[in-house]
């Protein structure tokens, strides 16, 4: 059973193990074991981010190619089904349209890439998708008529999905259950589809001819697989992975906007929390994407007193701003690609296989 | 016998995962030419690179003119005096030709009589010298190729199957510009064509599987059929 | 480049030299196409000027980072931190220098600004040269890594300006003689536009001469087209790498003062923005290509000048259109490198 679940890929650390189990029990049980508003959006955030970052590790980890469209991928998911619910209205069919269209575009707009990019030279396509991804964030944000431009859409979700919902007359273990709960178990719940089929598709056969073309692209190709066949393929996947993220997202703010899906800034949490994590272990993404946010939230705190106890020295009052975590992240982010390119899960797990 | 020129005493070299030489022991006499032959895959072209520098052997000694210089930086062999034409040429087309001797002569402009010596060896070169590499023939580049590697004395040369899809007009213009340059210096020639070689070469090294198997006179090999039948096998007939 | 080997079979005859002269039509070709479609020509005149200046500035800045990729195959992501990095050292010593900047003398002005790019570019090629030692050095060869660790650079870079020069928007006002226009019959082009593709032309024709006399330039081509080859002939590839990318760096710092003066205002991210359009102009020049360089900027701030004015919302997905059609036409860009 969990064999099948897994497909075969366990962990493989006692400490990795605890860690997966630790944030797997959290995320299932947060409702009740975090209470409040905050606590369930960083839960559900860390859900999408889990998607999101495991859907570009199978393309920079298991592929060996750096996207710096992702983002664009994740707001056409948001977008997709924000738009949908703006504009005919809450109810489940649209977001199912909205859905289908988004993993339509999404996925001919990869493919489109892929084959310009890919074709060429592997380089290329950092560069080709850094570009098309800034566009496209113009474009969205100039077309506000259609798009809300930079203030983005607020939309309502089906009538089960909205906090008035209420499940059960009588709360469970004291929690209320309502539809933002709702909401969240919906979330959960596609995080966790999506990451055991991911795993499914990194360890099937495709996947290793993905990882053997990363180790050695010529090799690869001498052995008779055709490199950009397989390139454009785990492009595809990895970008309909990432529009489904985008349409978790959307469900789950009941808001899109350019700042919560297509800015550069999420590209680079994402290439944060994929390297930290560690490269080429869906496992990482998990790690990865739990860590950084919860740091994001708990770490900004710490630098916001340590700037303060440093008052007296300006220099590193102002390197300690809650504002400058990005300084550290960045920082250990550069030192892990040295000495840790395999992150913490590579870490945890010891040597390579 | 003089203390050889160059020497190769155990030497391994790895390409990745490959071990490619397997414990070469080479010396090189000053003066005169050296051929190097064996079949395809035997690890010559890697023997080039080694003592160039280009690869790094992981065992053994190479040692240039009583200096060792296994693991030293490629640029610090090339300036001790050891010359290289690589077997893809490596002529930079985007250069013209004089442009690609001017970068060969490190010292400065290359004086006049050297440069007339070099003309009278591959005239070509003289008609083409305001052309970019990059529209010479095979055999023009390959001239380039040789030219450059003498552009100033150079104590050893390091040539890689220069007659490598060569009109065999051209080869015979080569045969006799390696016949008066080995007048001047040392040469270690890689070769898969043996009547070229046994034409030129003073001393021979037979290759196989990243060993040295056999060293001597080319005289001898050139006498002994039945050695080269042994040594070179089919592999050679197929390239005459 | 597109010549054709001469035939082996016939060696004596003179092979003929053909240049590929079509690139450089191109920009020629989409200013024609544009004047019917922006209808004045005073309008056209005014855009195409923005234009060359808008595309010298991108030059300055792409120069260097395409020859650092052509050289030693590294692709830096962070090069943007040296473009804002350059215009935050010339804010502070244009600060400083407030009183010949606000004169109204051509010559006080020049003499400020020169000063603040010297510093920029001092300031930018010796972090050039640090960043080369410490963030790229150890992962050559590796393009994943490479890629990676100059966006962390860039982030770490970005993080630190923010807490030297502070994170909000500075004003960058030009010096009093640029401000304002010359007024040649109905057209009015302004200054500072004309210093900038003074300053473009000189960069370009600074780097021919480099490029094609001295023998500094030699190795560069030669390194460009086979690096291990140079080596062999006894030339430490290394240090000519680290000059070029220190020189690279300070062009960027160059180009970032030049981009925050046009701009007027600055931030941190100021070389974001911009380097959306140096990579698409690096890409349909062909990696590693000087003069493909110069006219894809050309091109490149043609397109984003003309669309700005007539379809002002798809002024960059125009470009990534521009970008794509030139691909499909050489998919190598308009002046591949030979490459062994």
């Amino acid at each position: 059973m969990l064999n099948t679940l897994l497909s075969g890929d366990y962990p493989r650390s006692r400490v990795l193990t605890g860690l997966l189990v630790a944030i797997v029990v959290g995320l299932a049980f947060a409702p009740f074991l975090f209470p409040g508003a905050a606590a369930i959006n960083t839960a559900a955030k860390v859900c999408i981010f889990i998607v999101l970052v495991a859907s570009y590790d199978l393309l920079l980890g298991y592929t060996g190619i750096v996207s710096f469209a992702h983002t664009m991928f994740f707001g056409i998911g948001g977008y997709g089904v924000g738009l949908g619910l703006y504009a005919f209205g809450a109810s489940w069919g649209v977001i199912a349209l909205g859905i289908l269209l988004a993993l339509l575009v999404g996925v001919v707009l990869a493919f489109l890439i892929g084959l310009l990019s890919l074709r060429v030279r592997a380089i290329f396509y950092a560069m080709i998708t850094l570009a098309v991804a800034s566009a496209f964030l113009i474009l969205a944000t100039q077309f506000s008529e259609y798009t809300g431009g930079e203030d983005g859409r607020s939309f309502s979700v089906p009538p089960s999905l909205r906090p008035g919902f209420r499940l059960f007359e009588t709360p469970v273990f004291g929690t209320v259950i309502n539809g933002r709960i709702l909401a969240y178990y919906l979330v959960f719940a596609a995080a966790v589809t999506l990451f055991l089929l991911a795993l499914r598709v990194v360890n099937s056969p495709f996947g290793r001819v993905l990882q053997a073309i990363r180790e050695n692209d010529v090799r690869a190709e001498a052995l008779g697989y055709r490199v950009v066949y397989y390139r454009i393929v785990a492009n595809c996947l990895a970008a309909a992975m990432a529009v489904l993220a985008g349409a978790m997202s959307a469900i789950w703010l009941r808001y899109t906007g350019p700042d919560t899906t297509l800015s550069f800034a999420i590209m680079l949490d994402i290439l944060l929390m994929v390297v930290i994590g560690g490269m080429g272990t869906l496992y990482g993404a998990v790690v990865g994407a739990t860590l950084f946010i919860v740091a994001q939230n708990y770490l900004q705190k710490l630098m916001g007193t340590a700037s303060a106890a440093t008052e007296g020295l300006p220099l590193l009052s102002k390197l300690l701003h809650p504002d400058r975590w990005l300084l550290l992240l960045g920082i250990l982010f550069v030192l892990s690609v040295y000495f840790f390119p395999t992150g913490i899960v590579g870490r945890l797990r010891g040597k390579p296989r | 016998m003089a203390e050889p020129l160059l020497t190769l005493a155990g030497v391994h070299t790895h390409i990745g995962q490959y071990h490619i030489l397997q414990g070469v022991d080479l010396a090189l006499p000053r003066g005169g030419m050296t051929v190097l032959l064996g079949r395809n895959g035997a690890g010559k072209t890697t023997t080039l690179r080694t003592i160039m520098g280009l690869w790094k052997p992981s065992r053994g000694t190479v040692t240039f003119d009583g200096r060792s210089i296994g693991g030293v930086p490629t640029p610090d062999i090339a300036q001790a005096g050891i010359a290289y034409v690589p077997e893809t040429m490596a002529v930079f087309a985007d250069l013209t030709v004089a442009e690609n001797m001017i970068l060969a002569a490190r010292s400065g402009p290359i004086d006049t009589a050297r440069l007339d010596w070099i003309f009278g060896l591959f005239p070509a070169l003289k008609k083409f010298w305001q052309f970019p590499a990059g529209v010479l023939s095979g055999g023009q580049k390959q001239m380039l190729a040789i030219a450059r590697a003498i552009a100033e004395p150079r104590t050893l040369l390091l040539i890689d199957e220069p007659t490598k899809g060569i009109a065999p007009a051209i080869i015979e213009a080569m045969i006799s510009a390696f016949a008066e340059l080995k007048r001047e210096t040392t040469i270690l020639l890689v070769e898969q064509n043996f009547r070229f070689a046994a034409s030129l070469g003073d001393h021979v090294a037979v290759m196989d599987d990243g060993r040295i198997v056999h060293r001597g006179a080319m005289a001898d090999l050139a006498r002994d059929e039945a050695l080269q039948q042994r040594l070179l096998g089919l592999s050679l007939d197929a390239h005459q | 480049m597109t010549v054709a080997p001469a035939p082996a079979t016939t060696p004596e005859a003179l092979p003929a030299i053909k240049h590929d002269y079509l690139p450089i039509l191109l920009p020629v070709a989409l200013s024609a196409l544009a004047l019917p479609f922006v209808g004045n020509p005073t309008t056209w005149v005014t855009l195409t000027v923005a234009a060359l200046a808008m595309g010298m500035m991108i030059f300055v800045i792409a120069s260097g980072l395409t020859l650092v990729f052509g050289l030693m195959d590294v692709l830096n992501f962070g090069h943007g931190a040296f473009i804002a990095v350059g215009a935050y050292l010339a804010l502070s010593v244009l600060g400083l220098l407030s009183g010949w900047v606000q004169v109204d003398s051509l010559g006080w002005n020049l003499m400020a600004l020169g000063l603040a790019v010297t510093v920029a570019m001092i300031g930018t090629g010796l972090l050039g040269w640090a960043f080369e030692r410490v963030i790229v050095r150890p992962v050559y060869g590796q393009h994943l890594k490479q890629i990676l660790i100059t966006m962390g650079g860039l982030i770490v870079a970005e993080q630190l300006i923010h807490v030297i020069w502070g994170g909000d928007q500075k004003a960058m006002a030009l010096p009093t003689a640029l401000r304002g226009a010359v007024v040649i019959g109905d057209v009015a082009i302004e200054k500072f536009r004309i210093l900038a593709v003074v300053v473009g032309l000189v960069v370009f024709a600074a780097m021919l001469v480099v490029l094609n006399r001295t023998r500094i330039g030699l190795l560069i081509r030669a390194g460009v087209e086979n690096a291990e080859m140079v080596e062999a002939l006894g030339y430490r590839i290394r240090r000519l790498f680290v000059g070029v990318f220190a020189v690279g760096s300070a062009l960027a710092g160059l180009g970032g003062v030049m981009w925050a003066l046009y701009r007027e205002t600055l931030t941190a991210a100021i070389g974001g923005d911009i380097m959306v359009l140096v990579f698409i102009v690096i890409i349909i020049g062909g990696l590693g290509s000087v003069g493909g360089c110069f006219i894809g900027a050309i091109l490149v701030a043609m397109m984003a000048n003309y669309t700005a004015f007539l379809l002002p919302k798809v002024a960059l997905a125009s470009n990534i259109l521009l970008m794509v059609a030139i691909l499909m036409w050489r998919p190598q860009g308009l002046y591949p490198v030979a490459k062994r």
